[in-house]
């Protein structure tokens, strides 16, 4: 049986394989089980380009690319570095070829300091195997001139702001004298300040030679600094094309396979009464030090507020605080004039709180539990899934296969443990228990973190749709974007506090930037991603 | 090869993600199927390597191993009377069993059963005294609560300090065990010493006690197997129902796998911890009563040989399982009960009864080497079929 090869959604011109390619990827295959998540994969990046390798998350982008790194061994297939044939068996393999790589989780040693991360694993030692400090902070500093990466070198990595460390991981594959630098979703974790000097730092690279492959799904960056785009979908190159051919919307098209809306369509906003009250609250974190420092917010029948911020100012100890999760020092919360401010989370839920949180595997699921189980979880007191203390099966069973219907939860049965489910079909599920309650207010927390296009699509417009029959939204995400396009009104929170307001639509992503990294003003980007090196 | 499909099928299949969608479910219910037959098979697995080792060890001694197995039979299974042994020692072990295996299902590791085991052994010797002369019908159940409530209160502190200031459960119970233990030893020697030299409680009256199985059911041989069996099987499903059917057992479940999550959905943590450590000594509490009032008919120092500790084997081997408790302990029960047997016909030491006991759990535990071993042979097959 021959290779079948593959639909070609793609209507825009091919671009041939770069001339003489620094790696050069042929037909990887690659299987886990119950997916193949490369199928004939060939790719090629060239010195002085940037590829962008794009697709959704499972199309197999990072499979690939750990393939190439040698974190896993491929079924089928060749790497090639210098258009010749190499084993690359181990990451150890990788990195003496030349090749780099800047995982989304970074790999850094915090309490260690810049220099001493940067040449971990390759230290310069003097006599008798002592590292010589000098050397390794000479040359950090020079590699850092040489790239206009900024680091201070003596600054530990965990006093650093995100975007800082993730310098630190590109000078650590420079260290090692990468030629071939993958980063695989760069942008994830970054402001929109820290993104714009990224591509700054990836455009200074490539013009000394190196050759960048950028693993992302954001379709706004591939077309803004990628010289070629080769898109991905489930495990096959379904189109190569670059930035000048195409525009987000076919190359949404090709990275979904069918039409995608990308702006969110939206009724008028059209407020009704308050229903969730947070007044003055102050809330500590695990560490017991302020987390929430006098938060005071309204959400109001038929409306989005969406809570932007920078990852951990705050906004899940407010979250958890109005869940009835965790204790308030200060302040009180109300919903529809009744506190709620010292509700367990049983009675938070009961009075009409739902919550996506935004860890699902954490909090969201009990993942050994099958998806009946899942769905009852939080209502499992009430009736009628119970009474008097006894589970009533049959109702739960019905309800649950109900409510996978209407949510779309793909799945072979309501049997099956919820970890055997794609992580948008988890989020799904969560969806279909916490809004199938009706809730008067839902708490989505990064609802889409993690999603494909297409589940992030329905994820959205099931929140715009509690939100147009009445119901309130407050939505915590990290992602701009998302904030924009849904909420009607945004709340920056910037150290616990919520330093600044807008409408929506009133606002660009640049401006809530400043404010999200402490800017004061619009305009003063200067003041922003500065980080604490500063 | 591919068959001719209608025409209308190959249309719904005709979108290349759907199929890919269909083909994952498929897989993944394979997965899933492959998982639990696993996971079922392992205990027997484990088993069957046990008695191979053993099998060695015996053969390493200069000893038949077939002659050693059959004895052992022989003194477990071979009759009414043997069989009578077997399940007499797995009564206990059918109760704290269960009790080791629900607080696992929570998350708990109960390894103080032994001390609960003691302190419902000691209530079910003291009240069954104190009831003498109610009928038997009031009698027994009174018992059978007061012990179970005795287990369940020498659970009740190390829950508590587990569900308060986190204090592990592993630790506070081992030591509560040994305060039970010795509480009981001083008990029997001083203040409800029965009249002689022997530190013992006096006998219960015929009404406190659990009658053999051959004297109610006559036309059975007699045999030494009590009603106690009869109420370990009632109470494994019983807990299979509470951790299936109930709120409490949902709670628990939700618990042991994700407290984090369980948390978020409304159950207090805290509670469902003491409540399900309180149901694990209850359980073990039981295992003292039964024991005290199917076979001694009173408390001395030695009246448990560790049952509370085979428990913990016990809910290993039975993966947790309340119905594969009962299989477990019977085994359990077996292997002690034919090792005498095995000693006097083949002369092959009682000691090769604990290896092979140590070999099962050791397998048990090790089911993950198992599942990644038949994982990897399945994926070497499944390469084999995508490249033909």
């Amino acid at each position: 049986m021959t290779a079948d090869p593959g639909p070609v959604v793609c209507d825009l011109p091919e671009t041939g394989p770069s001339p003489d390619p620094v790696l050069e990827l042929r037909h990887i295959t690659k299987r886990f089980p119950g997916v193949l998540a490369n199928d004939d994969v060939s790719i090629a990046v060239a010195p002085g380009e940037v590829l962008a390798l794009l697709g959704e998350n499972g199309a197999g982008k990072s499979t690939l690319m750990n393939v190439a790194y040698g974190l896993l061994a491929p079924d089928a297939g060749e790497v090639l570095v210098d258009g010749r044939v190499v084993s690359v068996r181990a990451p150890r393999d990788a990195i003496a070829l030349g090749i780099g790589m800047v995982h989304q989780h970074f790999m850094l040693v915090e309490p260690l300091t810049v220099t001493e991360n940067i040449v971990l694993g390759g230290e310069p030692t003097s006599a008798f195997g002592v590292i010589d400090r000098d050397v390794a902070r000479r040359r950090v500093v020079e590699l850092s001139d040489r790239y206009g990466l900024k680091v201070e070198p003596d600054a530990r990595v965990r006093d650093l702001s995100v975007g800082r460390q993730q310098r630190v991981e590109i000078l650590k594959a420079l260290y090692r004298d990468a030629r071939i630098l993958i980063l695989d979703e760069p942008t994830a974790v970054l402001t929109p300040q820290e993104v714009n000097e990224l591509f700054d730092i990836v455009r200074e690279l490539v013009s000394e030679g190196l050759a960048v492959v950028i693993i992302t799904h954001k379709l706004e960056e591939v077309m803004a600094f990628s010289d070629r785009i080769v898109v991905m979908r489930a495990g096959r190159v379904v189109g190569e094309t670059v930035p000048s051919a195409c525009d987000e919307q076919s190359l949404a098209r090709m990275m979904v396979g069918r039409d995608v809306v990308l702006r969110v369509e939206k009724s008028p906003h059209q407020p009704g009464s308050p229903l969730l009250e947070v007044m003055n609250l102050s809330v500590l974190d695990d560490r017991k030090l302020p987390a929430v420092r006098d938060v005071s917010l309204v959400v109001r029948a038929g409306e989005v507020v969406g809570i932007a911020g920078v990852d951990g100012n705050g906004q899940r100890e407010l979250v958890e605080a109005i869940m009835g999760l965790r204790r308030p020092t200060q302040g009180t919360i109300t919903l529809k004039g009744r506190d709620i401010t010292h509700d367990n989370p049983r009675r938070t839920i009961a009075a009409g709180v739902s919550h996506v949180p935004e860890d699902r595997h954490r909090r969201g699921l009990v993942l050994d539990f099958d998806l009946v189980e899942n769905v009852a979880l939080g209502d499992h007191r009430r009736p009628p899934f119970s009474r008097y203390g006894i589970l009533d099966r049959a109702k739960l069973e019905q309800e649950a296969r109900r409510r996978i219907a209407e949510y779309d939860v793909r799945t072979p049965d309501e049997h099956v443990a919820a970890a055997n489910l794609s992580g948008g079909n988890q989020q799904k599920l969560v969806l279909a228990r916490e809004l199938g309650r009706d809730p008067d207010v839902l708490i989505a927390a990064q609802p889409t973190r993690g999603l494909d296009v297409g589940a992030i699509e329905f994820v959205h417009r099931r929140i715009l749709a509690e939100r147009d029959c009445g119901k309130g939204v407050l939505l915590v995400s990290m992602e701009l974007e998302e904030v924009m396009s849904l909420s009607d009104r945004i709340l920056v929170m910037y150290e616990g506090r919520v330093v600044a307001e807008f409408e929506g639509g009133a606002v660009t992503e640049e401006e809530l930037g400043v404010f999200m990294t402490g800017g004061g003003r619009p305009g003063a980007e200067a003041l922003g991603s500065e980080g604490t090196d500063a | 090869m591919r068959a001719r499909m209608p025409d209308a099928v190959r249309d719904s299949s005709a979108d290349p993600d759907a199929r890919r969608e269909a083909a994952e479910h498929r897989f993944a219910a394979e997965q899933e199927r492959v998982r639990r037959a696993i996971s079922v098979a392992t205990p027997f697995i484990s088993v069957a390597i046990a008695v191979l080792v053993g099998s060695l060890v015996i053969l390493a001694a200069g000893k038949d191993p077939v002659a050693a197995f059959s004895a052992m039979f022989r003194g477990s299974f071979g009759g009414v009377r043997q069989i009578g042994e077997t399940l007499l020692r797995a009564t206990p072990l059918v109760f704290t069993g269960l009790a080791v295996a629900y607080g696992f299902r929570s998350g708990l590791f109960n390894i103080g059963a032994e001390g609960q085991l003691f302190m419902g052994g000691m209530a079910a010797a003291w009240v069954g005294v104190m009831v003498a002369g109610l009928p038997w019908a009031v009698s027994v159940p009174v018992i059978l609560v007061a012990a179970g409530l005795a287990g369940a209160a020498w659970a009740f502190l190390p829950a508590l300090m587990k569900a308060r200031i986190g204090a592990h459960e592993v630790i506070t119970t081992m030591m509560f065990s040994y305060i039970g233990r010795y509480l009981v030893s001083w008990i029997i020697a001083g203040p409800f010493k029965d009249k002689g030299a022997i530190p013992q409680t006096p006998m219960l009256p015929g009404t406190s006690q659990l009658p053999r199985l051959s004297d109610v059911f006559t036309f059975i041989e007699p045999n030494r197997a009590h009603l106690g069996i009869v109420l370990g099987v009632i109470a494994a499903f019983v807990v299979w129902w509470i951790l299936k059917y109930t709120v409490l057992g949902f709670e628990a479940r939700a618990v042991g796998f994700n407290p984090t999550a369980a948390q978020t959905g409304g159950i207090s943590v805290a509670a469902t911890t003491v409540k399900s450590l309180c149901i694990s000594g209850t359980l073990a509490g039981l295992a003292g009563a039964v024991e005290v009032m199917g076979v001694h008919h009173r408390l001395f120092d030695q009246f448990s040989s560790g049952f509370g500790f085979t428990g913990i084997a016990v809910a290993l081997l039975a993966k947790n399982n309340p119905i594969g408790v009962i299989a477990a302990a019977v085994l359990f029960g077996a292997l002690s009960a034919g090792a005498g047997t095995m000693q006097l016909d083949a002369d092959v030491s009682q000691k090769v009864i604990s290896i092979i006991q140590g070999v099962i759990i050791f397998l048990v535990g090790a089911e993950m080497i198992v599942t990644w071993a038949v994982g990897r042979l399945r994926d070497r097959k499944g390469g084999d079929d995508a490249a033909q």
